[in-house]
């Protein structure tokens, strides 16, 4: 590839340039849950480690982290399944309303999520009488964590293309087993990808959530939200965030990992 | 690892392939090879389902609610059909004037992450080095996981009479924009970087670099074949980011509340009138405006290809 | 923060309920259908069911969960076996929308909800007698617009305070004596100047224009008529000009004010103490008009699953102990003198002084009919103030 070499640098100077002003906020969370100022103000007033030890002691709080990780790993296991159905269906058919299903796909994620939010809330509470509850945010997240998946999984589809599947068939194999030894381990690093970023839209959705969690289900956005209607709470949240953003390097470095081997050439 | 699947997966049926028995699973599995429409109907009627009652139904619903009305002193609905609701959302200058301001910010937070976005994805995608790429990807990703709430207040800490950005500029006569509606732009295009980055960078890893090379074997130098070769190419992608950022900013009324100072966008006139006013059906009215923009922008930008990227 | 001393009168309050159990099997009424608007209040109480769902204002039912020294949830749930589940809502408004659900036994509301909530048909007629806590209540918090409908209970008094008017000291050499730092004057500190995010606000220009424009005849800011309201939105939207941003949660407000991006508006005690205790340059003063405050209710649903949990719970957030340790953890005037035995900073909040209290018109729902009597004009309701507050905001 040939790009001019001064092509290159000004690019490479602008990423850093974003890059840096990306994480001086994240540097004044990080900051905040040191400090002795418990509504967050700069510069910071002093230097305690209290906030760490309390955070850490704060039942609520994992609690709340507890309750984000069930919702987000049972949100992307149903989405990962729906997703995976839905592409194979319009990536090997041809058919009557293709496009319409693409675009129902879409839609949760395209609308605001307050109006995802609302109508669920009416369609639970005064349509269907169902009382809110952990399961109805479950089922809130799953529907519009099904998009990520879906586009990744369809574009590794579109690329792979039938070739060994035929072959597969030919060769004896049912439908099923050519999922499973042929279709399926192609699309692991698609899964993988999508999967991870519906687990992470969901683990950070709050405005939906808002909407559709019961009475006692406290995921980590609405404790946090909460918190800050809560005297001398700010700072344990910074501990929160802080912890949360160094435990995330790990499954994005290994899904980093497994996917850049797969594509190494 | 895909190299190996190819060569590996269907090798144990090689050698010889023994005449399957006929079990009742074969028998469906035949059946399904045989009957596409079938199988096409077995993988879309669980998601389809799914999708169908549980999103389009309550959509449905809330949008029929618009011509309902609320009985003011119960705070119960009425099930009689009126068009108060959207008459006064169409008219009342105030929700002219929030629906302006809202896409306005939208629009402006759009560019604005597409603007951050290309140089980022165009340099990870093409010109680092795998290694660097994978440490760029993990630094994009990494401010998802900071809590949407816990970014917004950093923002407004830095944005503050007494933040980080007053105390750089200072020094230069400077002083910080303070809360407004160009916080929340900024604040907004902050929190959607991420999810216009990934796009775009998916989109111009699809870009084989033998283009870029035949490009310039050609005689086209740098900004050309960027122009001519790679935008139309990765346009679908940017449109899917544009997707992201412009829909999570129309419907957002909780960082306007941090850092907007006294201004309100349509996703608070829809939750004070859910909340405050128990007035779902009004609600429902207002929300009408930004699925009627999210429907006329998907479906201009239907033709491109980029809902397929997303 | 607070510690929790071990609550030994408590036990006494379980069993005392418990005893005044006289039909156990069909002990149980003030739920049951929905339908009827009123019901009538419970005259006896069964066994407790073994568990109560709570919504509150943050703060308000703390379990340790948060904080492992806030607690008073644990020893109620020892004390009268109810477990104890809890939402909490972020406005009034929110609470009464999640009433509806009718998912939830008892509710904290303050006085912008807890009309609505009674016309809705949401909460219970209390009987006040059944509460052994209740006669402790302070007089001047009883049988009030906000938690009685002619001459019926509807619930429990929990805790008060006022909206005062913070000010920064750096800026104001003088302590401001009138609201009109944040009305007529407020072009004085443009882009500086703070109010509630919340319709029920309009009830301070309201009482604002009580003291400064006779003419207009407002003699509750809470019932306003067209013209009224119309004169109190005007106000506003002059005010709109130079707020630098409206508030509602408490550490958007503590910032703003630490910071200097807020100046001069409204505030809580609370408030007041953390800036205090950062050094912040701050001071609340209670002006010449008066101010408008809340004062919270415990409510039982009308469709309460958990009557007798519900009510040993009303009995037990009244009890001295636990009001003084839920009212000093959110930052209020406790219910009762006996809570301030148990508080060290009544003084701060005015606890108990009725001068004080008069002062403060406590929120209330604007409703069709007119509270200050007049029988002549219809007043504007909730649902116009919504409306209004919208406008004003634009």
């Amino acid at each position: 590839m040939r790009l001019s070499r001064p092509f290159r640098i000004t690019l490479g100077v602008i990423t850093t340039v974003i890059l840096v002003v990306v994480y001086v906020p994240l540097l004044v969370v990080l900051v905040n849950s040191f400090s002795t100022s418990t509504s967050l103000t700069w510069p910071p007033p002093g230097f305690t480690l209290e906030w760490w030890g309390k955070a850490f002691q704060s039942a609520g709080a994992l609690d709340a982290v507890g309750t984000s990780i069930v919702v987000a790993l049972v949100a992307t296991a149903v989405s990962l399944v729906l997703g995976t159905l839905i592409s194979l269906a319009l990536q090997r058919f041809e058919f009557f309303g293709r496009e319409a299903i693409s675009l129902l796909v879409i839609l949760p994620i395209a609308l605001p999520g307050i109006i995802t939010g609302i109508a669920l809330n009416n369609f639970f509470r005064t349509i269907m009488g169902v009382p809110l509850s952990i399961w109805t945010v479950v089922i809130a997240h799953a529907t519009f964590c099904i998009v990520t998946v879906f586009n990744n999984v369809i574009a590794r589809l579109r690329r792979l293309g039938l070739n060994l599947e035929e072959a597969s068939a030919d060769l004896g194999a049912g439908v099923w087993t050519t999922f499973r030894l042929v279709t399926f381990p192609q699309l692991r690093s698609a899964l993988l990808a999508g999967g991870l970023l519906a687990f992470a839209l969901s683990f950070d959705e709050i405005i939906v959530t808002t909407f559709t969690a019961g009475s006692g289900v406290t995921t980590l956005p609405i404790f946090i939200l909460n918190n800050m209607f809560r005297p001398n709470q700010a700072p344990i949240v910074s501990v929160i965030a802080v912890v949360l953003v160094l435990v995330s390097i790990i499954p994005i470095y290994i899904a980093q990992r497994l996917s850049g081997e797969e594509q190494r050439r | 690892m895909t190299t190996n699947t190819r060569v590996t997966a269907p090798a144990p049926a090689r050698p010889s392939v023994p005449r399957p028995r006929r079990t009742p699973a074969r028998a469906a599995s035949v059946f399904l090879s045989t009957h596409p429409r079938t199988r096409l109907a077995l993988l879309l009627s669980a998601p389809l389902f799914w999708l169908g009652i549980v999103y389009i139904v309550a959509l449905v619903l809330l949008l029929v609610t618009a011509f309902w009305s609320v009985d003011s002193f119960t705070g119960d609905i009425t099930t009689e059909f009126t068009l108060d609701n959207i008459i006064e959302v169409l008219t009342g200058s105030l929700y002219q004037t929030v629906t302006v301001r809202t896409v306005g910010v939208a629009l402006a937070v759009t560019l604005i992450d597409v603007a951050l976005a290309l140089p980022i994805a165009f340099f990870m995608a093409k010109v680092a080095t795998p290694r660097m790429r994978r440490v760029l990807l993990i630094m994009v990703l990494t401010p998802l996981w900071a809590s949407y709430l816990v970014k917004a207040y950093a923002w407004r800490s830095v944005l503050s009479q007494d933040g980080i950005l007053e105390w750089l500029v200072a020094p230069f006569g400077g002083e910080t924009i303070g809360y407004g509606l160009p916080a929340t732009i900024i604040t907004l295009s902050y929190l959607w970087l991420p999810y216009v980055i990934l796009p775009i960078y998916a989109g111009l890893e699809r870009v084989p670099d033998s283009l870029l090379e035949a490009s310039s074997d050609l005689g086209g130098r740098t900004w050309p074949t960027l122009r001519h070769v790679v935008f139309p190419l990765v346009l679908p992608a940017i449109i899917a980011g544009t997707i992201f950022s412009f829909s999570l900013s129309l419907g957002d009324y909780i960082t306007v509340n941090i850092v907007g100072g006294a201004s309100q966008m349509l996703g608070n006139l829809v939750y004070t009138n859910v909340g405050a006013a128990n007035n779902l059906p009004l609600a429902s009215a207002i929300a009408l405006i930004p699925i009627v923009i999210i429907f006329g922008y998907l479906f201009l930008v239907r033709r491109t290809g980029a809902l397929d990227n997303l | 923060m607070m510690r929790m001393r071990n609550a030994r009168r408590g036990a006494t309050v379980g069993l005392a309920i418990a005893s005044v159990a006289l039909l156990t099997a069909c002990g149980t009424s003030g739920g049951g259908g929905g339908g009827d608007t009123s019901g009538d209040a419970a005259t006896e109480l069964g066994e407790t069911e073994g568990q109560i769902s709570i919504l509150a204002w943050p703060g308000y039912v703390e379990d340790g969960s948060n904080d492992p020294n806030v607690d008073w949830v644990t020893p109620f749930e020892e004390e009268t076996g109810c477990e104890v589940t809890t939402k909490t809502f972020g406005t009034s408004d929110e609470a009464l929308n999640l009433m509806k659900t009718g998912d939830y036994d008892v509710v904290s509301a303050s006085g912008d909800a807890s009309l609505r909530l009674v016309a809705g048909g949401d909460v219970a007629p209390v009987n006040t007698d059944l509460l052994e806590n209740y006669d402790g209540i302070y007089d001047f918090l009883k049988d009030r617009d906000w938690n009685t409908v002619d001459g019926v209970n509807y619930g429990v008094p929990h805790g008060y305070g006022a909206n005062l008017l913070m000010y920064s000291t750096d800026v104001f050499t003088a302590e401001p004596t009138s609201w009109d730092v944040v009305f007529d004057k407020s072009g004085d500190y443009a882009g500086k100047v703070t109010a509630y995010d919340s319709p029920i606000y309009i009830a301070d220009a309201a009482m604002y224009l009580m003291a400064h424009q006779p003419d207009l005849g407002i003699e509750n800011p809470y019932s306003l008529d067209e013209e009224q309201l119309a004169a109190a939105v005007d106000l506003l939207k002059q005010q709109r000009e130079n707020v630098g941003e409206y508030w509602s949660d408490y550490l958007k407000e503590i910032q703003a004010f630490q910071t200097g991006d807020s100046v001069v508006g409204t505030s809580w005690q609370v408030i007041q103490n953390v800036l205090e205790s950062e050094g912040a340059a701050t001071a609340v003063t209670l002006p010449e008009e008066g101010a408008t405050g809340w004062s919270d209710t415990w409510m039982i649903s009308s469709q309460a699953k958990n009557p007798n949990c519900a009510y040993a719970w009303l009995d037990y957030i009244a009890s001295p102990e636990a009001n003084a340790a839920a009212t000093a953890y959110f930052g209020e005037a406790p219910s009762s003198d006996a809570a301030c035995d148990f508080r060290d900073d009544c003084e701060a909040y005015h606890a108990g002084d009725e001068d004080y209290a008069s002062q403060i018109w406590y929120w209330t729902t604007p409703i069709e009919d007119c509270i200050d009597g007049r029988t002549d004009v219809q007043c504007t309701d909730y649902a116009a103030w919504t409306a209004a507050w919208q406008e004003i905001k634009g």
